[in-house]
């Protein structure tokens, strides 16, 4: 009988080399260069990569954008949901063996945890050891280090909404915001609990991505695969033994392919949904294969109709582009393309339309009917720009104001504008109008759509 | 909870609080107790449990860990329940209001814009209008708090003036346009048709005020009308100027707020009129009345140098 509840039992990773952690470890390097990177970054007189809530202006190197802009973060999580799908659907959990933040964490305070305590036997062998000097030096040690690593990781974090080079300047003056504050030590502290403590838990009990991913798979998807045929019956050799003469697999139930997973399951029971696809039992299996002579991939990325119908690597790679790849491909290059498309013919500029809703309309000592309106012009580009109104939708409609008007780089600037026609010349009601709003020294131009108001 | 004539509600609504808490303590002091079979007791590895005739309940433990979630919100649902209004109408020990935050939130902020104030109020409404940053704060002033009747353009509309004319009904000296916003306006025409006389009489004085601002008319109406203006001429004064001090309107000029013609000066005098410019004492504070005197007076005036 047992609980409902189960206390987790530690994992011990074993250290492990290979085609996969050395691809692993790109990722590691290719994604923290730029997450703690970039924000160093400067763009002309600003951070290259900024994103100021407070003033709600997103900046991306040459971008500047608005939160009117919206539609280009929603493509974004499109494609990323997209590249997803697509992924999944060959290789299985790529994104999650290698790319995902929480593995690529997990794997650095890994490294620094093997290179302050050793390696698995030797971490075990510590945990278990009764308290010591050296227990606390090494531990004292190795959490000291990842607090570090975390304040940085969240200092880091906050730098990409507050300019960096001004953070590290309040953080060393110990007079940072106290939101931002609360933040670099709210996104260190969940760095250091999910990399050094939950680690494979989050994979386990707390992802929904790792949940919904397993619905992708399907019998051509490439997976981490132990060739039972091959391996069983397993068991313990001397290398002098001759496989093909013996009546064991090739499996010598060394069992490093269960001490080097992160999130400790036994490849050779088959696929499990703990699996995240990091391809480590692969890694080490091999190496176990070069040392007793057999042939490499007894653990390989394979696909489930290649292991049944016993299909030459030729046969299953030729199963990639079945047409589920090719909708994933099609669609995903459509909507990446389409997003680039509309980035790069973006008008820099936006514009408001609000009529005054005080004043329907009124006449002039001049003997004009006149309307009021509000324009809000979004400059979205980085100089001083002017603008040019033009108004047209009624014969003799013309605008009373200044219709040249500047705004200031990536500011925004309210214009109250009277547009006027004589009186008597448009039926009582109402009639549809455009504002016409060029950008000057440029072909950018806006249409915006309102109403002239005619009295009864 | 002054919706409810009755604390039957707030009872109500805090007892399901309470006993909702209550019964997550228990239920979770429960299943941490409850043994299942473990997959190696059953000989198919399941909990031993059959729903649906074929459907067995696998034995997968919920980490431990999981166990503090649970308790860490059941402690919050406690803390907030005491700390803040959540339990029916009981107030919670931090006295927090929605009210409260904001009244706290709009005091900071005049806290930190008082040094700005403090240096728009060192200044005459007449310098202030030159000045820039507070004709920003005075635009948004304008905007937010005058534009809904005087238009976003200060123009105005039928009934309500335009500021930026240099007509002004009561006066346009910073002074007088700071007494306006203050206190508030009320303009009052009263009904003059019994003092004028028969209706053909009221349409040769609307003739007749026509005449004083050159406006298209009947010369022969108006001439017919002049000697019944009489009535009009206590307020309006003899020559149609209008008196400030009264408020009453200049009808030499083309300003026409409540409209123009003989139809609308004729319903004018029949019926009067009442119009209000509401006080906005107490409604802003006298630093930002002092902005938007300048901002307001900057329509029609050039800013002082300083």
């Amino acid at each position: 009988m047992v609980s409902l509840y189960a206390a987790a039992k530690k994992i011990y990773p074993r250290s492990v080399e290979g085609i996969f952690a050395y691809w692993r470890w790109i990722f590691v390097f290719a994604t923290q260069i730029v997450f703690y990177g970039l924000p160093w970054l400067e763009w002309g007189t600003r951070q290259a990569v900024l994103f100021d809530l407070a003033s709600r202006r997103f900046y991306i190197f040459g971008l500047v954008l608005y939160p009117q802009d919206f539609i280009y973060l929603t493509g974004l999580l499109v494609v990323s949901a997209l590249a997803l799908f697509l992924f999944t659907a060959v290789a299985g959990r790529l994104w999650c063996g290698f790319a995902c933040p929480q593995t690529v964490y997990s794997e650095i305070f890994l490294w620094i945890e093997r290179k302050v305590e050793g390696d698995r036997s030797a971490r075990i062998r510590l945990d278990d050891a009764d308290f010591s000097l050296e227990k606390l030096v090494k531990k004292w040690y190795k959490h000291t280090i990842w607090i570090f690593f975390s304040i940085w990781t969240g200092f880091t974090f906050v730098g990409y909404f507050t300019p960096i080079r001004e953070l590290a300047m309040e953080f060393f003056l110990t007079n940072m915001s106290s939101w931002e504050l609360f933040w670099v030590f709210f996104y260190a502290f969940a760095t250091y609990g999910n990399a050094g403590f939950m680690r494979e838990q989050v994979c386990k009990y707390m992802c929904p991505y790792a949940r919904f991913q397993s619905a992708m798979f399907d019998h051509d998807t490439l997976i981490v695969t132990y060739d039972t045929e091959r391996g069983e019956p397993r068991g313990p050799r001397s290398k002098k033994v001759e496989l093909a003469t013996s009546n064991l697999g090739a499996c010598v139930d060394c069992t490093l392919c269960v001490q080097v997973c992160p999130t400790g399951i036994d490849i050779r029971n088959g696929l499990q949904y703990e699996c995240i696809g990091c391809g480590a039992c692969a890694d080490v299996c091999d190496t176990v294969m070069d040392k007793m002579g057999y042939a490499r991939g007894l653990v390989r990325f394979s696909t489930q109709n290649a292991m049944t119908n016993k299909w030459s690597s030729r046969e299953m790679w030729q199963r990639l582009m079945r047409p589920r790849i090719q909708i994933y491909t099609m669609i995903l290059s459509a909507i990446v393309i389409g997003l680039l498309v509309s980035l790069s013919l973006r008008t820099p500029f936006k514009v408001d339309v609000v009529r005054d809703r005080s004043t329907l309309s009124r006449i002039t000592e001049y003997g004009t009917l006149e309307n009021v309106y509000r324009l809000q012009i979004m400059n979205a580009a980085e100089h001083l720009q002017t603008y040019r109104i033009l108004v047209r939708g009624l014969p003799q409609l013309k605008i009373t104001t200044e219709t040249e008007v500047m705004v200031d780089p990536a500011q925004a600037r309210w214009i109250v504008l009277r547009a006027d026609i004589p009186y008597g010349s448009a039926d009582p009601g109402s009639h549809k109008i455009q504002f016409e709003i060029q950008a000057l020294g440029s072909d950018h131009f806006v249409v915006e759509k309102s109403v002239f108001i005619v009295p009864r | 909870m002054s919706d409810f004539t009755s604390n039957f509600w707030s009872v109500f609504v805090a007892a399901i609080s309470i006993i909702g808490i209550l019964y997550c303590a228990f239920l979770l002091w429960f299943s941490a107790k409850v043994k299942v079979a473990a997959s190696h007791d059953t000989e198919d590895g399941t909990t031993g449990h059959v729903w649906d005739e074929d459907l067995r309940e696998m034995n997968n433990p919920l980490p431990r860990w999981w166990l503090w979630l649970f308790i860490i919100t059941m402690v919050f649902a406690v803390v907030y329940g005491l700390a803040y209004p959540g339990l029916g109408s009981y107030a919670g020990k931090l006295g927090w209001t929605s009210t409260g935050q904001y009244d706290a939130e709009v005091a900071k902020a005049n806290q930190e814009l008082e040094p700005l104030y403090a240096s728009f109020n060192a200044q005459t409404p007449e310098q202030l209008a030159g000045d820039p940053k507070a004709m920003a704060v005075g635009e948004r002033l304008f905007m937010n708090n005058c534009a809904q009747c005087h238009g976003s353009d200060a123009r105005g509309s039928k009934g309500f003036p335009n500021l930026t004319d240099g007509d002004w009904l009561h006066g346009g000296t910073s002074d007088k346009i700071k007494e306006t916003i203050t206190k508030g306006r009320i303009g009052q025409m009263p009904p003059m048709a019994a003092a004028v006389g028969s209706p053909d009489d009221i349409r040769n004085v609307s003739h007749y005020v026509l005449s004083l601002s050159g406006s298209p008319h009947d010369s022969v109406r108006a001439s017919l009308g002049k000697p019944k203006f009489g009535a009009c001429a206590a307020c309006h004064g003899a020559d149609g100027k209008g008196m400030q001090a009264l408020g009453s309107a200049n009808l030499t000029d083309k300003v026409w707020l409540h409209g123009w013609g003989e139809e609308a000066i004729t319903a004018m005098i029949n019926n009067g009129k009442v119009n209000q410019m509401p006080a906005q004492e107490g409604r802003l504070t006298e630093s930002q009345i002092h902005v938007l005197t300048a901002y307001v007076w900057g329509f029609s005036n050039k800013p002082a140098a300083k």
